[in-house]
Order: structure tokens, then sequence, then C-alpha cells
């Protein structure tokens, strides 16, 4: 009951700051310089008079800015997030069709990152002081250094001239579209670079912070129990330690998603991922602000709904929480 | 009563000042500093570069903007580093797009720390009503990813380096004000600082010239990492096509060259090494730091 009464204010907290976020977009468009309609349509696309003049009376630009908010407002409430005279369809559609690739990218690099990550930690954390801590401590400052752009043309430097084993360009193989297990197994093999590339920076976050909780988890009274009870060494970390240690990582990296989303855009540039990123990028070209601004509304959504699902995670997964709520 | 305080002797004891003066947090803070490899080492790269991009010019005299040869022309002895994809010599490009991308970094995150320190401090320290709308504010921005944000704002905008390096600032600031509410909240109910109000210092005095020297400890690591993280964010920018393309900078140098990587890795690979250096550089000092001033996490790290 207490979780459901929580997840309903988080839920409400939620939908009121995305109202927020469309003020701002709404604000927004009236204080960049220049004529409102003109940003609504685009500076560059190809509005014609007849277009401009219905766009005025469309939102209602005659009027005081309170009631153009309220049409604003009612317009995105049905479904109607203005229309890109670049791409000629309505924003929404353009949103939704490139949605599940951006996802489907950044979820695969969490993941990773998260495994990859708590591995590297955890392991690490074993001899503090070894060869392979440090190796790791100088990968994890080196990751966080590296800016995510460029270790993307990098490998795509290696991959696509000096060493061509993966593919460095799209989701799959478009010349020779395969089919079934084939087709899974060629998508599967384009994801491998971009998820690297966007996963990199987080590995190197992840490794640092399992770390130095799996070092404290280590140090803690109840391992030592664990051990004294005659535990195998295997349990006691993979276990009891590893736990304590995942709380603040997952807390962490549910609270970064919009970074990890923001890198994704820039990571489907370099490698010709088919969602949002080629979009953003040509949005910004063509100054198709309509685009533009309905990015910056679904990603805050995306962050509200990662908030929301960390926070659930979090309570499964940290005892002290879960009992503290009955 | 006046003649009274007149007459008190200030000075009663000839009390024996440490001639080191112990008294100086700073100080010791700075011996700290230089027992740590790692942020010695930083600390050097990090002078390097700045000193680099200082003397650069005097020593390699070329205009980043002029076209001194042809396209693609690989590193050789009349470029050393190559030329890009107009002719332009990657080598002065390098050099003065660094006072660029470094004055961007330094002055977006001074902006960063001020939004950052204003909305932290005022909220931890009057609470209530106040922080209460802080906090929302804080939320807000939160949930807009930041370097989205920052390229919506840009492309309204313009892509000006003033525009971009106040767009940064604007995008970037909510863990400094997170971290100076959390620290002006610890301290507000202190014995020392409850002192101080009753005898009778003003809330101006209060914030500071006691609660803000006690809370920069904790808001100096991030706000040194906030350089580091506002030069990534100009990266990204100009490689979404933002970059002033008056003004040269390292990102721009990346942004207009990455579609011919395959021609000349060189105009690629080597502003985004700088800029990976100039990063690592700021991250280390960033980590030394923390070490210094922080000394009860110290053994975490």
């Amino acid at each position: 009951m207490a979780l459901a009464a929580h997840l309903a204010r988080q839920i409400v907290n939620a939908a009121a700051l995305l109202l927020a976020v469309l003020v701002l977009n709404f604000c927004l468009i009236h204080l960049a310089p220049g004529d409102p309609v003109l940003v609504i349509a685009g500076e560059m696309g190809g509005a014609s008079a007849d277009v401009i003049a219905a766009l005025r009376a469309k939102y209602g630009l005659d009027h005081s800015l309170t009631e153009q908010l309220a049409i604003y407002l009612r317009n995105v409430a049905a479904g109607d997030f203005g229309y890109s005279y670049y791409f000629n369809e309505p924003v929404l559609g353009l949103i939704l069709q490139r949605l599940p690739a951006t996802l489907y990218l950044a979820l695969c690099a969490l993941v990773s990152a998260l495994a990859i990550g708590t591995l590297l930690g955890v392991v690490s954390a074993r001899r503090p002081n070894g060869m392979f801590s440090h190796t790791v401590t100088v990968f994890s400052l080196a990751g966080y250094a590296a800016p995510i752009f460029w270790t993307g043309l990098m490998l795509l430097l290696l991959f696509g001239s000096v060493w061509p084993i993966l593919p460095v360009v799209g989701m799959a193989d478009v010349v020779h579209p395969k089919r079934g297990f084939a087709y899974v197994l060629d998508v599967a093999q384009h994801l491998v670079l971009p998820s690297l590339t966007l996963g990199l920076v987080f590995i190197a976050q992840y490794s640092r912070l399992a770390r130095v909780n799996m070092i404290d988890a280590l140090s803690a009274d109840y391992v030592r129990t664990a051990r004294a009870k005659g535990l195998p060494e295997w349990i006691v970390i993979g276990k009891h330690a590893l736990r304590n240690t995942l709380i603040p990582i997952v807390t962490v990296a549910g609270h970064q998603f919009g970074n990890l989303f923001a890198g994704a855009v820039l990571v489907e540039t370099v490698f010709s991922w088919p969602g949002m990123g080629r979009l953003v990028f040509d949005s910004i070209l063509r100054r198709d602000y309509p685009t533009l601004m309905a990015v910056l509304f679904f990603s805050a959504l995306m962050v509200m709904t990662a908030n929301i699902l960390t926070d659930i995670v979090y309570r499964l997964i940290d005892p002290r929480i879960r009992t503290g709520r009955r | 009563m006046t003649t009274m305080d007149a007459s008190t002797p200030t000075v009663a004891l000839p009390v024996e000042l440490p001639t080191t003066s112990a008294a100086s947090p700073w100080r010791a803070a700075l011996r700290q500093f230089l027992k740590s490899p790692s942020g010695v080492a930083g600390a050097c790269l990090l002078i390097l570069i700045i000193v680099g991009t200082l003397i650069g010019p005097m020593l390699h005299p070329v205009d980043p903007l002029d076209l001194v040869g042809a396209p693609f022309s690989p590193p050789d002895a009349d470029a050393w580093l190559g030329t890009d994809y107009l002719g332009r010599d990657v080598l002065a490009g390098l050099i003065h797009g660094g006072r660029a991308t470094l004055a961007v970094g330094a002055v977006a995150a001074l902006i960063t720390i001020a939004i950052g320190l204003v909305v932290g401090a005022f909220g931890g320290y009057f609470g209530g009503a106040i922080d209460a709308v802080l906090v929302k504010i804080t939320e807000f921005f939160q949930i807009l990813p930041p370097l989205l944000f920052a390229m919506v704002l840009v492309t309204l905008f313009g892509p000006k380096l003033s525009t971009i390096t106040l767009s940064i600032g604007a995008v970037s600031w909510t863990s400094v004000a997170r971290l100076t509410r959390a620290e002006f909240m610890r301290l507000r109910d202190l014995d020392f600082v409850k002192a101080s109000r009753a005898a009778g210092a003003s809330n101006a005095h209060l914030m500071l010239r006691v609660l803000l020297p006690n809370a920069l400890p904790a808001v100096i690591v991030s706000a040194t990492l906030a350089i580091g993280v506002a030069i990534l964010f100009e990266g990204g920018l100009s490689f979404l096509g933002l970059g002033d393309p008056n003004v040269m900078s390292w990102g721009l140098m990346l942004g207009q060259n990455r579609n011919y990587i395959l021609d000349a890795w060189w105009a690629v690979m080597f502003p985004g090494a700088a800029i990976f250096m100039a990063v690592l550089a700021i991250s280390l000092v960033g980590d030394g730091i923390n070490d210094a001033i922080n000394p009860r996490l110290r053994r975490r790290s």
C-alpha cells in the first residue's frame, strides 16, 4: 500500500514537471529571436505563405500569450507536437518511428556497462593494490575523460579501415538483407561498436563505483560473519557483498538516463544508427524547432520514467527500505 | 561601558603564534595535494596545455583559419600535424582552438558554480518555502538531459561562442546546487553558526563569511570537474554542428572534419586527443584536490 501511494505521488510529481517542460518549450519559442511562426515553421523549412498564415491562425498568434499557451497545451494533449516542414511529417510520428532504435541502443549499452563495470570493480576490489586494480583505475579515468563522439570516431576508423571485422554503419545490412535468425545476428553485430562506444564511459564510472563499494563491503561485519560461517567465497561475494555493492550502482545508473540518452544521440550520428540521433542532427541543421522541442520533451519523459523505475528497483533490492516501509 | 571597552587590553598574553601558519588549511591542503602523484601529474599536464595555447602562437605563427596548403595533406615537414578538409593547419588549430575551448570550459564552469552556489545556498540556509521552490526548480532542470537542453538553447539563440558558454553554464548547475544545499543545511545548525548568529551576524554575513568558507571544500571538487564537463559539452555541441564557425575550437575542428575521417584521420584524432588530455588532466587535479581537502574520503579512492 505504501508503495502504491508513494508511486502515485511520484507520478503526479512527474506529470507536473512534464507540464513545466511544455511551458518551457513554449517560452523558448517566444523568447527566441525572430517571428514565432517562422520559429515554428522552421527557418529553413519549406513553409509557404499559406502555411504561415494557417499557422498564425492555428496557434492563435493574434491572441494573448496565456491564450496561446492554452492552445499549445491543448494541441499537445491531443498528441499534436507540431509539424516538421523539413521532414514533411507530424513530429510525433517522426519521434515514435525512431525512438525504439535509440532505446534499444541505450539499453544495450546500459546493461553491458552494468555487467562489465560491476565485474571489473568487484574483481579489482579483491586486491585493491594489485596490478589488475590499477589497470582498472587508469582505464576508468581514461573512459571518463574521453569524449564519447571521439571514441566512436576512433573505433570507426579502426574497424572501418584498419581492421574491418565489424560493421560500422547502420543497424542492419541493407545490401544483403537477412531474415530470421541471420537478421538477429546481423543486428547484434551492428550493435557491438555503438553500444561499446556508448557503454565505455559508463563502464568507467560503474567500475569505479563498484570497486569503492566492494572494498567497503568486504571489510564489513556481515561479510566476516558470512565467512566465519564457512560459506564458500563465491557466495560471500556473489550474494552478500554484491547486493550492497549493486544498490548505489543501480541508483546512479537509473538517474543517469538523461546522459545515456544524450550520449546515444551523439553515438548514433557517428555510426549512422537509425534512431533519434540522426533526427536531432538533421533538425539542428535545418533549424527544425518543433522536432527539437519534441525531442527535449520526450527525453524528459524518458528520464522521468527511468527515475520512477529506479525508485521501484531500489525499493525491491534494498532490504532496509523493504522492511522499514511495511 | 565604552571606556571599559577601550581600556580592556586587546592582547592580554603574548601568544606564541606558529610561524608556519598552521592556521591556513589551504596551505595544508596544498602540501597534501603535492603528495599525490596523479594530482601533480594532472596539474603538470594542465599547465603544459595552458602554456602551450598561450605561447604557441609565437612558436608557430600560423592563422588557424588560413588555407596554408592542399586539403587533406598528411602530417609532414610543412604542416607537422597535417591540414584539414579546407587545407587549414591542424597544429595552428590546436593551439588557437585550445584557447577558445579552455575559455569556454572555464567560463561555463564559473557560471555553473555561481548558479549552483546561489540556488543551493539560499535553499539550504533559509529552508521552508524558499527551499521548496528552489528544490522544485532544481528537479526540473534535472529531468532535462543537459546536453540536449543546451543543444536546443544554442539552436534557438544561434551558435556564437557566448551563447554556447552561457547555455552550458545554464544547464549543468544542478549537482553543485544539491551539494551546496546539503552542506548549508548541515552547517547552519552547528554551534559556531549559532554563536555568530547570537552575536548579531546578519544573514548575508552568515552565508558569505561563515557558511560559505566551510561549504567550499565539498563544492570545490565538483567545481573542478565542471570545467571538464563543460569542455566535453563544447565538443559535443560542435560535433552536432553547433560550434561557432568563426572561432576555431577543438570541438569545431572535430565537428567540421568528422565526415572526412577516412581521408584525413589526423584532423579528427588530434583535436579529440587534445580534449581527452585536457579533461583527463582536470579530473586528475580534481581527484588530487579531493584527496587533499576531504581527508575522510581519502582511503576510499
